[in-house]
This record gives structure tokens, sequence and C-alpha cells, in this order.
């Protein structure tokens, strides 16, 4: 499988009157041809920041460090005309809360045709025909490319977004948070539809949002981000499952099966609050929280360790340094 | 709790009684339109409720958008006046006067948004004492002091020390910290019954099963009962003793939240609890449309235009179809049975 989209190194800082924030603190991750990433972490751990990074849409005064590779270009020395290219045709995105992403005075179908027509992929008349496949894709009735957002439900709006990441045929999407506003039934509609695009359009994905019960349905892998970096990578389902960070194991219990009676009156949660980003804590920067740390970790910040075939977790459990858990050596 | 016995099953005696509950929305029609003659569109989001919340126990309201959870939650509260039915807590209906004030004083509610339910303005100790002083209430009952009482309340949420936020504002506490104020304002007035909508909805990950042990916590040492409204059946199964099943106004299944959630009898419930994200969930059916709409309500069963039943066809050889299309069914809850506003239920049939 070839990358579709690689990242090394990534560190990002907003600039703020308070000084900078570091929002992601070296980041590598690498999404191949035909995969879906779930990318997994509560609000501050750096996830939109790096969607928003793929696609330069981060504020001018942002500092980003390390590189951003999207089909082998490098996002962030190009041209402007170059950029606008790749936007939309390389790699495209669906916002969470796509009811305020549509131009409320603008019928839908005009909205996606106008994307296709400034990329230069097709002229309007065209591209209105292609809207009208797209809508079919997404299972909308073709007729609906008349109406208005604010005639649609919430669903459809959604599927129109999808319509729209779609227009230009990207080799990757990014989902962030794509069905939180949703309702339960609507999401699970969602979440097979994009599923079902992405198989037969071999589609590459990022999928971003805090519900790893969500992720597990949709994606290969799974990334866990806290504090600006990726604290377990792997399987999604061996993740999921068998997690080896303790982060990774509270939010998987966040989320639980119903049936399973570990949780049945006993919901779990962790201490304490994400951290500010402006104050990360030394050492492992979850160790305020971590029901199992031990003196080390609040010295030692841990790089990511191999944790068995093609995982890795940041913990010093992991680390094979410690007593309870040997799963191999850094690397 | 690894056993497969049957979990506690005897009830308190019954707090919160709602007998045939309904409310009715009217949309608005402009003066141009009623010259035309155009009626107002009746939305019936409550639409013939039944249902007892128990001393000491936990009971989720489940459904999804739209379903006429949160209404009924608001009417409960005496927020939105019914246009049918009664509300009875402990054996007397609501009316007004010094029994509603009363009412009002033990019945205390958690909103959805911390940040959007709590004065941007006030200090910590502003607005876990603001319920305090609508009530008139200067001291406790055994002559604590206003202080100590917000103090009292502030640490049974898990805000210790609390002296340490009382001139603390909102923004400078986190998403969590400001649901535990929240629940610190509701507690403070002792509170009988504490009816959460969507409690954990707006936090963040990690911090939801924080919350939901402070609520469990509650029930356990001040046997404080618990109605919590939520989209979540993931969540019911961790907190609830019972759950409710909600669907155009009506509560549709009812029961211990092991039978409802592992052993459904309506096909709505086995329709929600097939849309719960699982690994390999995706293959599994969904139902198709949108939120049902409350100003058309079917005639006949009111689930039977998206029933997976019916639509199947099963309904029609095992001779219910025209029960489910002509005749009206709703539930009659009697304590812990598990109870479900189906025709399959008589045929002893599962969805």
């Amino acid at each position: 499988m070839t990358d579709v989209l690689e990242l090394k190194d990534l560190r990002i800082t907003y600039q703020t009157q308070g000084g900078g924030v570091p929002a992601v603190r070296g980041v590598d991750l690498t999404v191949r041809k035909g995969e879906v990433i779930g990318l997994a972490g509560e609000s501050g751990c750096g996830k939109s920041t790096i969607a928003a990074a793929v696609l330069r849409l981060l504020p001018n005064d942002t500092t980003v460090e390390g590189d951003i590779v999207l089909e082998g270009e490098d996002i962030m020395s190009l041209s402007p005309s170059k950029l606008r290219a790749v936007r939309w045709t390389g790699a495209s995105i669906i916002f969470q809360g796509a009811q305020h992403s549509l131009n409320p005075v603008q019928r839908v179908g005009e909205q996606i045709a106008e994307a296709i027509v400034v990329h230069g992929q097709a002229r309007e008349r065209e591209a209105m025909v292609r809207v009208g496949s797209l809508f079919e894709q997404v299972g909308l009735p073709p007729r609906r490319k008349d109406a208005y957002p604010h005639e649609l439900s919430g669903g459809q709006k959604q599927r129109v977004m999808i319509a729209m990441a779609l227009a230009c045929q990207p080799s990757l999407v990014i989902a962030d948070e794509p069905t939180t506003a949703l309702d339960v039934m609507v999401q699970a509609q969602v979440l097979r539809l994009l599923k079902q695009l992405q198989r037969d359009l071999e589609l590459s994905m990022i999928f971003i949002t805090h519900d790893l019960s969500v992720l597990v349905e949709v994606s290969d892998r799974l990334a866990i981000m806290y504090a600006g970096r990726i604290i377990e990578e792997g399987p999604a389902e061996q993740v999921f499952h068998t997690p080896k960070h303790p982060y990774t194991t509270a939010l998987a219990a966040a989320f639980p099966e119903i049936g399973d009676r570990r949780f049945r009156g006993n919901p779990t949660g962790l201490g304490g609050d994400p951290p500010d980003p402006q104050h990360i804590p030394t050492g492992c920067s979850f160790h305020p929280r971590c029901a199992l740390r031990f003196d080390d970790c609040v010295t030692h910040d841990p790089g990511l360790f191999d944790a068995g075939p093609g995982r890795r977790a940041a913990c010093l459990l992991v680390s094979g340094a410690h007593a309870g858990s040997a799963d191999g050596a850094a690397t | 709790m690894s056993t497969d016995a049957p979990e506690r099953t005897e009830l308190g005696p019954p707090v919160l009684e709602v007998t045939d509950l309904a409310v009715t929305f009217e949309s608005r029609v402009g003066f141009a339109a009623q010259i035309r003659g155009q009626k107002p569109q009746r939305a019936r989001a409550v639409d013939g409720a039944e249902l007892t919340l128990h001393e000491g126990e936990v009971l989720a309201l489940a459904g999804e958008s739209g379903c006429g959870k949160t209404t009924l939650a608001r009417a409960i509260m005496g927020l939105i006046p019914p246009d049918r039915g009664e509300i009875r807590y402990e054996g007397t209906a609501l009316g007004g006067g010094k029994a509603l004030k009363r009412y009002r004083r033990r019945v205390q509610m958690v909103f959805q948004d911390p940040t959007g339910s709590l004065n941007p303005r006030s200090t910590i100790y502003e607005i876990v004492a603001e319920g305090l002083r609508t009530h008139h209430i200067s001291s406790g009952a055994d002559g604590e002091t206003e202080e100590q009482l917000v103090a009292r309340a502030l640490s049974r949420a898990g805000m210790r020390p609390p002296e340490r936020f009382f001139l603390l504002y909102p923004h400078e506490l986190s998403g969590g910290q400001r649901q535990r104020v929240v629940i610190a304002g509701a507690l403070v007035l002792e509170p009988h019954v504490i009816v959460a909508d969507e409690p954990v909805s707006n936090l963040d990950a990690s911090v939801r099963g924080e919350i939901l042990a402070l609520l469990m916590k509650l029930r356990q040492e001040l046997r404080i009962s618990v109605l919590i409204v939520t989209h979540d059946l993931g969540l019911a199964w961790t907190v609830a003793d019972r759950v409710a099943v909600m669907y155009l106004g009506r509560i549709v299944e009812l029961g211990p939240a092991e039978e409802v959630l592992l052993r459904p009898k309506h096909p709505y419930t086995r329709a929600l609890l097939d849309v719960v994200p699982e690994v390999g969930g995706l293959e599994r059916p969904i139902l198709g449309g949108e939120a049902p709409d409350p100003t058309m309500i079917a005639p006949g069963c009111r689930f039977h235009p998206r029933c997976p039943v019916v639509a199947s066809g099963r309904a029609a050889e095992l001779g219910i179809e025209d029960a489910c299309r002509g005749t009206d069914i709703a539930i009659s809850e009697s304590g812990t049975e598990h109870v479900a506003a189906c025709h399959l239920v008589p045929l002893g049939e599962k969805p």
C-alpha cells in the first residue's frame, strides 16, 4: 500500500495574547491508501488542529514545524495556487456541525457545483450533472439539489456535506466529528454511508471523534491522542479491547458495551481534567490522572514503545523497564 | 456485579407518579395565514405518558430526539403546564400554593449544558446559594448557616475543599467541575428527586464516568431518586435500575434495565439497541427515515410506519398486522414488571 498522508514530527503552536499554546507536540502518523485511521481524544488534545493543518486552514500566525506530506507533496511549502489545487482534490474535510457550514441562501446543489467548477474539474453544466450523481451516491434524491439548507433535516445536510467532500474525488477525506450533532438513528445511517463510500471509492480517511465505540466501527487503525501527542496506536479492535495505555482504558470505559457486566452499576471515569496546553505536566503528561503511576512517571517523558505487532504505546509500563508488563523495548 | 443472578428487584415506595400526561405545542401561524384560514399545527409532544419513580431508584428515560423525553421531564418539573393528566408527588397531586412550593424545593433539575446554566457573572458561592435564597431558607434543619449549607452541597458534589471554590467564577472551572456546581446547586435544597436531562452529553469522555458515579453515590447515600433523560442506552446500562423507552410522546417499553436492554420486547427498543456503536455493528439493520414527527402521529400503533416487523411481513404472518395498523396500544405500568406496548407481546413473540 502506498502512503497517502505522512506526518513527521508535527508540532503546532497557536499564538495567543497569553503566549504560545502548543496544541500538537510531535506527532508521527501515516495514512495508507484505502485505510481508515481513527483519531481519538478529548477536547483540546489537538486532534482537530491536525485536521486543519493538513489542509493548511490554521490561522496565519500559527507556528507549524515538521512535515506534512500529502501524496508526495509537502503541504507546508506549497504556493497558494498549488495549495488551492490540493484542497478538495487531494484532501477534503467534513466538518462537525454541518448545519452551519452550508450557505443558507444558496441552493445546496449550486454550492457543490461551485466547488467542482472552481477546481476546474468541469464546467457548470457538467458540474450539475455530477452533483446529481453525487446525491445518488450519498442516498439523497437528486431533485433535492434545488433545496436550500433550511429545507433539509440534519441528516440530509450531513449527507450534502459528504457529497461536497467527495465532489472533486479526493484521495483523503478527513471527517471531524461528522455525527456528533446527529440523532442516534441518523448517526448510524451516516456512519454506514461513510464506510460504504470509503470501501467503494477506496478512500483514505481520518475519522476524528472522542467516541471510541464509533471509531472502532469504522476504522482500521486507531491513534489515541492526549495533550498534543499520540499516546497509543494500533489495529482498531485490539486497541479498543486490550488497551495498553491507562488513558485508552479510561476512554474505552466511557462508552461501555451493553451487556458488559463490569460496567453495570459501576460508571468509571478519570479523576481530574485534561491538562492545560500551556502547563503540560512534567514527565508523562498523563501522570496526574493516572491510577497506575509510580515515581518515574513524574520525571520520565515516555516515547512510543513497541507494544505488540503493529502496536505502540507511550507508557513506562509498556517499556519493559518496569515490572508488571513487559512487551518489548523502546523504539 | 459479576453474577448472572437477577439484580435487586424490590422497589421503594413511589415518589413521583405520572398518569396519562399530555403536552401539546401549537405552531405559530402568522396574521396573514390566519386570515387565509390556516390552522396551527398541533404537535403532541407528550401523548399519554405513564411513569412512576420510586424512592432511591435511578430510572433512565431513553429515546430519539423529538420523542418527547425532555418535554416530559420539563412537565414533571412544572416548567410546562400539561394539557391533560396528573403528576403526584408522595401521593398528592400537584396543585398550586404551598404544595407546589414544597415540590419545587424537593424536586430539582440538572440541565444538559453546565456552561449555559451557570450565570457567568456570579461566583460559585452565589450560584449554589441562589436556591436557598429563592426559597427563603436562611438556616438548615440543624441550625447550619447559609455558608455551611453551601459548603456541604459543594462537598457532596465532590468539590473539595468547598471554600476554595466560593469566590471563583464559572469560566475558571473545567466542564466537569461546572456540572458538579450545577449538581451542588440542586443538592443545597436537600432534594428528594433529581431530574437530570442528558447530564453528561456535553462532557468529555473521561469526565462522564465521574459525574455518573456522583449521581449514583447520591442515590446510595442520600436515597435520592434520579430520573436520567438520555439518548445513550450504554449510559442507561451503566447507571439505571429501570429503563423507560419513549417513542412519539409515549412510553413504549419499561422494565428492569437488564431485561429491557438485553431482552427487549418492543421492536423500537430493538432498533435503538441495534444502532449502539459496536464492532461490526454497521452490518446490523438501521431504521430508515428521520426522527418521527409529533404533528403526524400514525393511527394504530404509533411505531407501525417504521416497524420492521410490519415491513417484513412478519406481522401479517402472525395475524396482527390489522391490529398494528388500526389498534392503538399503550402500556400500563406495574412495578418491576417488564412491559411493552406492542401487539407481539400477547403472542409471546420477540421483535
